[in-house]
């Protein structure tokens, strides 16, 4: 396996990647971690001419906790996140669910950018983004805009970001209430065969808010709006719970693989949520 | 072919500089111009681990990492770990606890498990085993190589706890 | 006169002889990074190969167009059909009697078969032309079920003439490859009608592959100037390459010089002779340079050496009181495109009549029909005997079935129907002569340990708890009771295209008492020159640690078969050890010469010939070989070397008791291994560290087959499985912790009484962990399931009985 020739850029900052991927277009593509794109690349299903690599961008580095406001640079690595300790208590969500995604190694180099980014709806990160209402930061020619990550997925590889933008960091508010990441998995290293974000917000029995996100259960992922609706006012018991995945069902599109046929996966998605959501309810 | 770049690698202490095509993959540079053999190819996917070594201080598969891209690292490789004179904890814990076969996985596993050590001296079994996932072995069923970390971290911290 | 001390125990442990786990030489050189494996190998001018693959599964290749390849800068050759054809090596034989495409002969018959082969400068070069050179297809129809091959007008190998036998005999259609039977089928299916109580199923092991972690490779390097070929490859067998090659070639065989370097693992994929390494011999001759060719880990799935692929279908019979009375076994064979298995040639369904097990079955009939399809050739022997694995799972899963309709604890049923030790030698009713076991001991020590009865009521109590809804994960308890059959094997009934399946030794003592033994197998991974020195230290008393192993260079190794279905330790050992005795005896001869006494008055003791009754006159190994040398001893040719080439007078049969405990989540067909216990016998034991690690990995090449790894096609014959994604193997998380337990009943009629115990958890492993699932599920109704047991399959299994509500 061995990839095409290309010409290599390690812009040092933003401005100048972005006249890079200005001057060549098409043929041009930022490159984070790789551990989605040398892959493709080794096995001669993405040409990429222009490699631009962003490991020189200090800007596009650094995990900021800002009062209720949390900041992840596009290159913050999952390996950076699962060991920073104030994320680890303000969004323990986050940890729960990288030290889910590939192996060490694969983490090592794998970025948060990255994974939001590319679109790919076996990756963890989206589906993450979001159940937390995250905002996506992007900057382009016309500079910097923001997207909310509700809205960013459009279909298998595709997003909202324009070819010639960057992403350059993900943020959103510190999380209330219990949370949960649950994943179903082959094996280690492997993407999900159903996997759920579940945040859950508590006051005495009863519900009062809930973000309910699946990932891999469609070419996009799922942030289910009326499944998080089906918990609000309840105890989220076990009524609950089924009509949560009753609305999840609805929403999620999955298409058999080597993971398993349709009919099991929808299956699985319901049992995976309903483990979040009491593991979630549980801590919240 | 594009254009060669000159790149800088600081490898197992000693620097070199080289002329590469950015899609040169880190692991083929290792192995064939600087003739560090130990690293292996085993999957190309990032999926195997046979050519983890560390880079900047992080295990890395590097089949997933372009020449370029490394351009400026310090890499440690296998043979950067010891040396027959003075193996590494490691090294002696892997024969000494049959950690391996055919051989093949098992410069990339010590190296990870070197590195592991670093980010958890005294890890359970478990830690272990969830350490090291991302490297597979088809010889060993993993059992003693886990007992292998597990006996170095022991030697590696008792050794500390005497230098201090 | 000597002293005597150290004493006789302390001279013992300083030979660190059979029964020593005795820690491996091998080791140094793997864990500091300096093995040397064929990719490692780097020469003067080296070229690299890279193949054009089809993308399709059948399809004729109307064109090659070479041109746009040829001229990227640093292209040596591209060579397609049409240039290997003059010199007929556009196709190979196969080890099976059957011939394969080495180069698409007009078409292409399975996805990712070879069809150009691009030589240049470096790899970088190599893969860009392969992207640049065109081929024009044209789809035919693909064939990928068996059963529906044999009843198609779709003619997959048009160069075979129709109506004319294959290498096994009779074609009864144009797909089909041969009809190969053993037992008596009229008696058995007589018996069978007239049983008290029979279960029927049928059973599917299904398609998987060997994937050791280096994948297949070569560097072929012709010497124009000397007439040399050498070869350096990831070969199970050299010497059978050597031979191969020039009876191929036409080179001959002197000129010729095979090296197996490192191996990364074989698991029978490296048995086989593969395209990528006549390609690389052409090249080489045609360039005169150096051609390293390496597969990658995509076309080391797609390409090379499937393995399993059995459907069958299965009747036992039994009284009813649990009493097997008869089995019959009809299995369709999927061979793929070509007939490339590995078997002796006489077998061409292997060892497979192995499979009434353990069990003492008056009659029997097994009949496998082999069926070409649109899928890669191969049918290797995957850690295992050949098709033993496939059987010791069909009479494992069988014997579950039977305990279902009979309604009794399988464990029971196992019991009353084991060989009884005093049947050995035990001919069975297909035709083999069990050497030695005791089954009955073996199996009381195995549910002992796990504590059967104990369990059995934990996993009651689950159930009710299950039942009541207070849980959703069920027990399952896997066993099985397996035999082996290694070691090939008698000469008579035993060759691979004619080479007798014999081993060698050749040991060469040095003057100052060490040692060097070259043997015709290849270690890859087991650790010969561990053992094999064990066995010698015991036989001449040399400590292990002063004697060198070498093996897989054709010019200095004897000739012999290689290492694959174990047996390696049961031919090649046999042949250490009478080599070894060799030595002995005419070490006896200088001995009694220097102590001036008859040679019948010394007597071997340890690590010495000492004068019977008279221990303290004795002379060490060490001055005896000194001697040899130096001295002149009337009648005795100076030196001390000895040669065995061992050909054994029967196989081998280990066998053990296995027992899997397993936690299944209804839900989502999760699986839990919660203990596996693994009682193997092998006969002596020769390094019991050794040994014990084999079992670990033959466990986990087990679990891993049994629950999820397979080789996956869709109907249109693309591979779904190709890379490590979706190929499952397991990592240290996924993968159970094993206890390990033995007996020790030694072969009768090898010389130091050992077995081989490579494969056996792979053959045991596969049933006790599928065993596990099935037993899980029994309670509602489940008779059988076909692997692999991945989570949607175990899903579906529950979903089918109704367990979702």
């Amino acid at each position: 396996m061995i990839p095409a020739a290309f010409a290599y850029h390690r812009p040092g900052d933003l401005p100048a990647a972005l006249a890079l991927l200005q001057q060549y277009g098409d043929e041009a593509r930022v490159i984070a971690g790789g551990h989605s794109l040398i892959p493709m690349m080794k096995l001669r299903m993405a040409e990429v001419p222009h490699l631009i690599d962003l490991q020189a961008i200090e800007s596009l580095r650094g995990i900021r906790i800002e009062g209720r406001q949390i900041t992840l640079g596009a290159m913050v690595t999952q390996q950076d996140l699962i060991a920073h300790q104030g994320l680890g208590q303000s969004a323990p969500i986050l940890r729960e669910a990288a030290i889910q995604i590939a192996d060490p190694q694969v983490r090592a180099m794998g970025t948060v950018g990255g994974n939001v980014a590319n679109g790919d709806p076996g990756n963890d990160m989206p589906g993450l983004m979001q159940c937390l209402g995250a905002i996506f930061h992007v900057t382009g020619p016309e500079g910097p805009r923001t997207l909310p990550a509700r809205g960013f997925y459009e279909s298998a590889y595709m997003t909202a970001r324009a070819e010639s933008e960057i992403l350059t960091a993900v943020s959103f508010e510190v999380p209330t209430g219990g949370q949960a990441y649950e994943k179903q998995k082959r094996k280690i290293g492997d993407y999900a065969t159903a996997a759920a974000a579940v945040i859950v917000r508590r006051e005495g029995t009863t519900c009062t808010a809930a973000s309910i996100a699946m990932t891999n259960l469609s070419d996009v992922p799922v942030w289910s709006e009326a499944a998080g609706a089906a918990l609000v006012g309840t105890p989220c018991d076990d009524a609950a719970t089924r009509n949560a995945i009753a609305a999840m069902l609805a929403d999620i599109d999955p298409a058999g693989d080597n993971r398993g046929p349709v009919e099991f996966k929808r299956h699985t998605a319901g049992i995976i949520l309903a483990r979040a959501i009491a593991r979630a309810w549980s801590r919240a | 072919m594009t254009q060669k770049m000159q790149i800088t690698l600081t490898v197992n202490g000693t620097r070199h500089e080289l002329l590469a095509e950015p899609r040169e993959l880190l692991i083929h540079v290792l192995r064939e111009r600087l003739n560090l053999t130990g690293p292996h190819i085993g999957c190309e996917t990032s999926h195997c681990g046979a050519c983890t070594v560390t880079m900047g201080g992080r295990s890395v598969k590097s089949c997933t990492v372009f020449a370029a891209q490394a351009d400026g690292a310090e890499i440690t490789t296998i043979e950067g770990l010891g040396t027959p004179d003075a193996l590494h904890p490691l090294q002696e814990a892997f024969r000494e606890h049959h950690g391996l076969q055919c051989g093949f996985c098992t410069p990339g596993m010590i190296t990870r498990a070197a590195q592991l050590l670093k980010e958890n001296p005294d890890p359970t079994e478990a830690e272990v085993r969830f350490g090291m996932a991302g490297n597979l072995c088809r010889c060993t069923g993993y059992q003693n190589i886990v007992k292998a970390v597990l006996a170095a971290a022991a030697t590696i911290n008792s050794a500390k706890e005497a230098a201090e | 006169m000597n002293d005597l001390t150290p004493d006789r125990d302390e001279r013992t442990a300083k030979l660190k002889g059979i029964g020593c786990a005795r820690k491996r030489v091998e080791d140094a050189r793997f864990t500091q990074g300096k093995g040397n494996y064929v990719d490692d190998l780097k020469l003067p001018g080296m070229l690299f190969g890279d193949f054009v693959r089809s993308p399709y599964a059948h399809a004729r290749v109307t064109a090659i167009d070479t041109s746009a390849a040829m001229a990227l800068d640093g292209v040596v050759a591209v060579l397609t059909a049409a240039d290997l054809a003059p010199l007929g090596l556009h196709w190979m034989p196969t080890l099976a009697g059957d011939k394969q495409m080495v180069l698409a002969d007009g078409k292409v018959l399975f996805q990712g078969q070879e069809v150009a082969f691009v030589v240049a400068h470096d790899r970088y070069v190599a893969a860009d032309a392969v992207e640049l050179v065109e081929v024009e297809y044209e789809e035919l129809p693909v064939l990928t079920d068996p059963f529906k091959a044999m009843q198609s007008d779709v003619v997959l190998r048009e160069d075979l003439t129709p109506g004319a036998d294959g290498a096994h005999g009779p074609r009864r259609h144009p797909n089909h490859i041969f009809l190969w039977e053993a037992g008596d089928k009229a008696a058995t299916e007589q018996v069978i009608a007239s049983a008290d109580v029979v279960a029927e199923e049928m059973i599917h092991y299904h398609r998987t592959h060997p994937c050791p972690l280096e994948t297949c490779g070569c560097v072929a390097s012709m010497d124009k100037v000397n007439g040399k070929l050498t070869v350096w490859g990831t070969f199970q067998a050299p010497h059978a390459v050597r031979t191969v090659a020039s009876l191929i070639s036409g080179i001959e065989e002197h000129n010729i010089r095979i090296i197996s370097p490192d191996i990364g693992g074989g698991f029978g994929n490296k048995v086989g002779v593969y395209p990528g390494y006549v390609c690389s011999i052409v090249a080489s001759i045609v360039t005169g340079a150096p051609v390293k060719w390496v597969e990658d880990r995509m076309e080391n799935l797609m390409a090379t050496a499937f393995a399993r692929d059995y459907w069958m279908k299965g009747r036992i019979s039994a009284t009813r009181d649990g009493k097997i009375t008869g089995l019959w076994c009809h299995v369709t064979a999927d061979h793929g495109a070509f007939d490339a298995c590995a078997d002796p040639t006489k077998f061409p369904a292997g060892f497979f009549h192995i499979c009434t097990g353990s069990y003492d079955i008056p009659v029997a009939y097994v009949g496998v029909d082999g069926v070409y399809t649109n899928k890669a050739p191969g049918g290797v022997a995957y850690r295992c005997s050949f098709r033993v694995t496939e059987a010791a799972y069909f009479i494992e899963r069988m014997i579950e079935i039977l305990a279902i309709e009979l309604n009794m604890d399988a464990a029971d049923l196992r019991r009353i129907n084991f060989i009884r030790a005093d049947q050995f030698p035990y001919p069975s009713a297909l035709g083999w002569e069990y050497d030695s076991g005791d089954y009955h001991t073996a199996w009381d020590k195995a549910l002992k340990a796990v504590d059967y009865a104990g369990l059995r009521a934990e996993q009651a109590t689950r159930l009710a708890a299950f039942k009541r809804g207070e849980t959703r994960k069920l027990i399952g308890i896997g066993l099985t009771h397996f035999t082996e059959i290694v070691g090939a094997g008698p000469v008579k009934n035993c060759d691979i295209l004619g080479l007798g399946m014999f081993d060698s030794c050749e040991i060469r003592i040095h003057p100052t008492g060490s040692a060097i033994a070259r043997l015709g197998t290849i270690s890859q991974g087991q650790g010969h020159a561990t053992t094999f020195a064990q066995i010698l230290a015991s036989e001449i008393g040399i400590p292990a640690d002063k004697i060198t192993i070498e093996e897989g260079d054709t010019d200095t190794a004897p000739y012999g078969l290689g290492t694959y279905g174990s047996r390696s330790t049961p031919v090649a050992g046999a042949a250490t050890a009478m080599a070894g005795r060799k030595i002995r005896a005419k070490a006896q001869m200088i001995a009694a010469y220097l102590l001036e006494v008859h040679d019948d008055d010394v007597e071997f003791d340890i690590d010495r010939f000492a004068v019977k009754g008279a221990p303290e006159r004795f002379k060490t190994m060490a001055e005896i070989a000194f001697a040899a040398y130096h001295q002149a001893i009337p009648g005795i040719e100076p030196g001390l070397e000895a040669v065995s080439y061992y050909d054994p007078p029967n196989m081998t049969y280990p066998f053990g008791a296995y027992i899997c405990v397993m936690e299944i989540d209804v839900d989502t067909g999760e699986t839990q291994i919660r203990q596996f216990y693994a009682l193997d016998d092998c006969g002596t034991r020769i390094n019991p560290m050794v040994i014990e690690g084999q079992v670990h990995g033959g466990l986990t090449e087990a679990y891993a087959i049994a629950m999820g790894q397979e080789i996956a096609y869709d109907e249109m014959g693309n591979m779904k499985t190709a890379t490590l994604m979706d190929f499952f193997l397991p990592t240290a998380w996924e993968t159970p912790h094993y206890t390990t337990d033995w007996t020790e009943t030694p072969s009768p009629h090898h010389p130091i009484g050992a077995k081989g115990v490579g494969e056996s958890p792979n053959v045991g492993g596969v049933p006790a962990f599928s065993n596990a699932v099935h037993d899980a599920l029994r309670p509602f109704g489940l008779r059988h399931t076909h692997m692999p047991h991945d989570h949607w399959r175990i899903w579906k299994a529950a979903h089918e009985l109704g367990l979702h509500g």
